[in-house]
């Protein structure tokens, strides 16, 4: 992790120069302005950090941000970032991708990068739809979904972006919305404190294609039923008046919402996010209806494992410090190992 | 008895077994011997792409050649002098490429009716008579090596399994090759089990006796040292001497080193030796998949690393998108593809050319990049400094087109200063650029080599934004400008057919040849052999050899056309050929193999003695 500096930043600091482009109204906005106000915070001077993206309206985001950046291939961000990180420790890399980016066409790409937990911060802009492509179903879109590519509905089951993820073993995950900008700098915050990947899914709203895909969460009408707020150490209550709760089940798998007055308040669920083993983020993660009741944001899981990059550079480390004499002596050294023979 | 010891310029060994019988090893180590007594040698392996095919199939035959002579000799030989077949499989299937007369040792214990059935021989070839135009030697190898290992502590399979340094220690006699080399390599490679080295060791020295002995080998031969230049040397294949090429590449250029890389025959080699020189900065990284790999790669060249990636033909396929993009963010970055014969899979251990399309035109778009190829198993390592000093001085990708033959292959490598390899220390942009002292420019160009600064993250004052968007000049802001997207795309065209690259250079002993063979990559070796056997016989024909094939070298042009008849043999259908008539309008005559194999220099002399003799 970059070391602090004495130079104070402000959110005018990370804005580029470029006219942000995306549509009236794009939920992207409110992440890129959330984004550009918390980054002061970290006190990485912009030169040591890097945006990287893939191909889709979330990976213009790059160009918007006065930092080192690059705007790479359909889903191949995770990848050009693992190389980046792992060859650069030094720096603060962030990757920015879509639904369609991250869990489509690179989807190989991200669940590797999870599973070695790379020292990137990942931001899944999810908007369940393909916007830069002017709408077609993407792998997050509820069955059925009727698009451009699909009249009559597709045909596909979505992904849970948190499931995948947690599947893959990745130590840092969390959700957020892009309206609520002051949850959203927290989870970044935790994110950016995190040691390894650190994997951010965060509900963006396509006005264009898909408007409305997370209303129900935001609207003070029905926001408080549908989402659940979880804070570690917390039990794992919502609702106005904390009338829902999250119980284990005796006998099951998972976990269930159940009215917090049926049940006796020591079997509420306290939400541990440092819990090792991924089944009960998972847990949480497969809370939500296909109409987004039950919907967890917040970070469902933060646990300690070594990243890649600091496994990776030891054992080069390790081995840079065995050796003796110069780099030069040392490749004489190597070009005549093994059997050699001399003419005079 | 004394035997007699009857003297030879040049020998041919092929050792042939089943995948399982260690016949790799046993060619590797008579190599070893070989070039420990100072012969000039060139090896070829050959073998299926199945780790254990069904044992005594023929599918399963694994074979070895070593050729190696006393003068300086250019490929592993056409025929092989000497047979060693460990089963019929191996018999079967090398019996074609024997000329008369030539020595074949077989394993009788091998012999048997279900072996010989197993490859539809319906008789004991050992005694139906069809192996009289040979000097056959039949030799129990199995029994004989149990026999020799019957008091060490090792179980009879161990001891069967040593019947490969049966056959070793036999024909390091009968060629008096020494062995201390062998002896060592045994102590090291079973260092964990003393039984084994003990037991290996016998059963070698039990072949060396059994040949000293025995009334069947009357002869024994030497073949003197070669004269070869004074030096140090080593035998080297061409995947060792890429990866060493690589590590140079690093030391040379000061820049950590990153390998992204997905296991592929026949380039996998690469990864597993770079991923043992850590100590020089060397990172590697095995990836998801091939695109993964050069993603890592460009990802590390952009914080400033030497970012390289490996791969064969199918993985340059699925990494065309990242070298795309590399050509428009414009930083170095180096793909290895060692070819293999395709299209897909096609056989995946056999050796092809077919490659150089895909190299110079594979991807969408105008994407042009640098493409280099090495032309024996020790150029590999100079090609890869090639590579990479192109990649680092003009900030673009470069393709090396390596192949299975040059890989695999092995010959003496009279090994270099290290201060003579070239410096390829690079300058990262440091300071604004622009005409205000505080502007940066990413895709500001250097008048020279037309490269735009390299401004590695970390680097305050340099903040930028680059990727696969169309670029304004100088700035490298998004510009879907027609007038300039026309002037990038030349620009980015311009850049690669600009960059200087040696001439070529035309082997024409006499001066009087009107035949020029044109030839690129591995196929060096057999074409040279066969030019000098044509100007041994009074045919006068020149040889010119590209290395460097985008771009083209300035006098290419010029040379081609001084001469009345131009060949271009290719292990491909007319690739180069192709490029040739195209931009020269030369009337090249391709020449085409495509049979996983490399030419052998008697084909190659004979096709060209018809165009010398008849235009």
């Amino acid at each position: 992790m970059a070391n602090p500096v004495a130079v104070k930043l402000t959110q005018k600091d990370f804005k580029s120069d470029q006219e942000v482009r995306w549509c009236p109204g794009c939920g992207d906005y409110a992440i890129l302005a959330a984004v550009q106000s918390f980054m002061p915070e970290l006190q990485i001077p912009r030169e040591r950090t890097v945006f990287v993206s893939g191909i889709g309206c979330s990976s213009r985001f790059p160009y918007y941000m006065n930092t080192y950046g690059m705007h790479s291939i359909h889903g191949r961000a995770p990848a050009i970032a693992t190389g980046l990180s792992v060859s650069r420790p030094d720096l603060s890399v962030w990757v920015v991708t879509g639904d369609g980016d991250a869990l489509s066409i690179g989807g190989n790409h991200l669940i590797h990068a999870l599973r070695r937990n790379v020292n990137l911060k990942i931001l899944l802009f999810n908007n369940r739809i393909y916007g830069l492509t002017k709408g077609q179903y993407s792998p997050t879109s509820e069955i059925g979904k009727i698009t451009k590519s699909t009249p009559v509905g597709s045909a596909d089951s979505p992904f849970n972006p948190l499931s995948l993820a947690l599947g893959a073993e990745a130590t840092f995950v969390a959700r957020t919305l892009d309206s609520d900008r002051k949850h959203l700098q927290s989870v970044l915050r935790a994110a950016a404190e995190h040691n390894g990947s650190a994997f951010v899914e965060i509900y963006q709203n396509c006005n264009i294609f898909n408007d409305g895909a997370f209303e129900t969460l935001k609207d003070p009408a029905t926001r408080d039923e549908y989402l659940i707020r979880l804070e570690h150490g917390q039990p794992i209550t919502f609702g106005a008046d904390g009338q829902r709760c999250v119980v284990h089940p005796p006998g099951g798998f998972g976990l269930e919402v159940r009215d917090t007055a049926s049940v006796d308040p020591a079997d509420i669920v306290v939400h541990d996010a440092t819990v090792s083993e991924p089944a009960y983020a998972f847990a949480l993660s497969r809370l939500p209806g296909l109409d987004l009741r039950n919907t967890p944001i917040g970070v469902f899981r933060k646990v300690d494992r070594p990243s890649y990059d600091e496994l990776v550079v030891s054992q080069v480390e390790t081995a840079k410090a065995k050796a003796t004499g110069t780099p030069e002596d040392q490749l004489a050294g190597l070009l005549t190992a093994g059997d050699t023979w001399t003419i005079l | 008895m004394a035997k007699q010891v009857r003297q030879l310029d040049r020998v041919v060994i092929r050792f042939a077994g089943d995948s399982g019988d260690g016949m790799q090893l046993t060619g590797d180590r008579f190599t070893s011997e070989t070039a420990q007594l100072g012969n000039d040698i060139s090896t070829l392996p050959n073998f299926p792409a199945e780790i254990r095919a069904p044992a005594g199939t023929l599918p399963g035959v694994s074979s070895f050649q070593v050729h190696f002579a006393d003068y300086d000799i250019l490929t592993p030989g056409d025929a092989p002098n000497v047979l060693v077949a460990m089963n019929p499989a191996a018999l079967k299937a090398n019996l074609g490429d024997l000329p008369r007369g030539a020595d074949i040792i077989v394993n009788t214990d091998e012999f048997t009716k279900r072996n010989l059935t197993k490859v539809g021989y319906t008789a004991n070839p050992l005694e139906d008579g069809s192996l009289d135009g040979y000097s056959l030697h039949p030799v129990a190898l199995t029994a004989m090596t149990i026999g020799a290992l019957a008091d060490h502590d090792v179980s009879k399979k161990d001891a069967e399994r040593a019947k490969n340094m049966f056959a070793l220690g036999l024909l390091s006699w009968m060629y008096s090759r020494p062995y201390d080399s062998t002896i060592r390599f045994l102590e090291r490679k079973f260092a964990a089990r003393p039984e084994l080295v003990a037991a290996n060791i016998a059963a070698f020295k039990a072949g060396w006796n059994f040949g000293e002995t025995t009334e069947d080998f009357g002869v024994r031969y030497e073949v003197k040292p070669a004269k070869m230049s004074p030096g140090t040397y080593r035998n080297i294949t061409g995947n060792q001497a890429l990866s060493l090429g690589l590590v140079a590449a690093g030391v040379r250029s000061g820049l950590p080193v990153f390998l992204g890389a997905y296991p592929i025959t026949p380039a996998s080699d690469i990864l597993h030796e770079l991923s043992k020189h850590k100590r020089f900065g060397v990172t590697t990284m095995q990836a998801e998949d091939e695109i993964a790999a050069i993603g890592a790669a460009l990802g590390a060249s952009y914080g400033g690393s030497l970012g390289i990636t490996t791969t064969s033909g199918p993985g340059v396929a699925l990494k065309g998108e990242t070298i795309s993009l590399a050509v428009a963010l414009e930083l170095p970055l180096v793909i290895i593809d060692v070819q293999r014969a395709g299209p897909s899979t096609g056989m995946p251990t056999k050796t092809e050319q077919a490659d150089l399309n895909m190299a110079l035109f594979g991807r969408h778009g105008e994407a042009p990049v640098a493409v280099v190829a090495p032309r024996s198993p020790s150029d590999c390592f100079f090609a890869a400094l090639e590579a990479a000093r192109i990649a680092l001085t003009y900030r673009t990708p470069v393709i090396l087109l390596s192949d299975n033959y040059v890989a695999n292959g092995s010959e003496p490598w009279l090994l270099p200063e290290v201060d003579s390899l070239p410096d390829l220390r690079v300058d990262f942009a440091t300071e604004p650029n622009g005409e205000d002292g505080k502007t940066f420019l990413p895709y500001l160009r250097d008048p020279v080599t037309m490269a735009r600064p390299w401004a590695i993250p970390g680097t305050p004052g340099l903040e930028h934004r680059i990727g696969g968007l169309e670029k304004a000049d100088k700035t490298g802001d998004i510009s879907y400008d027609p007038a300039n997207h026309d002037f990038m795309v030349r620009t980015r065209a311009a850049r690669i057919e600009g960059i200087p690259v040696p001439d070529v250079e035309v082997e024409d002993p006499d001066g009087d040849a009107r035949t020029l063979v044109l030839g690129w990559g591995s196929t060096y070796g057999p074409i040279g052999a066969a030019c000098r056997a044509l100007r041994h016989r009074g045919l006068p024909i020149a040889q010119a050899h590209l290395r460097h094939l985008s771009p083209l070298p300035a006098n290419l042009g010029e040379v081609l056309r001084a001469y009345d008849r131009v060949v271009v043999p290719e292990m491909n259908l007319g690739q180069l050929a192709h490029v040739i008539r195209g931009r020269y309008l030369v009337d090249a005559i391709p020449y085409n193999q495509v049979s996983g194999l490399p030419f052998t220099a008697a084909k190659l002399e004979s096709m060209l003695e018809e165009v010398v003799k008849n235009g």
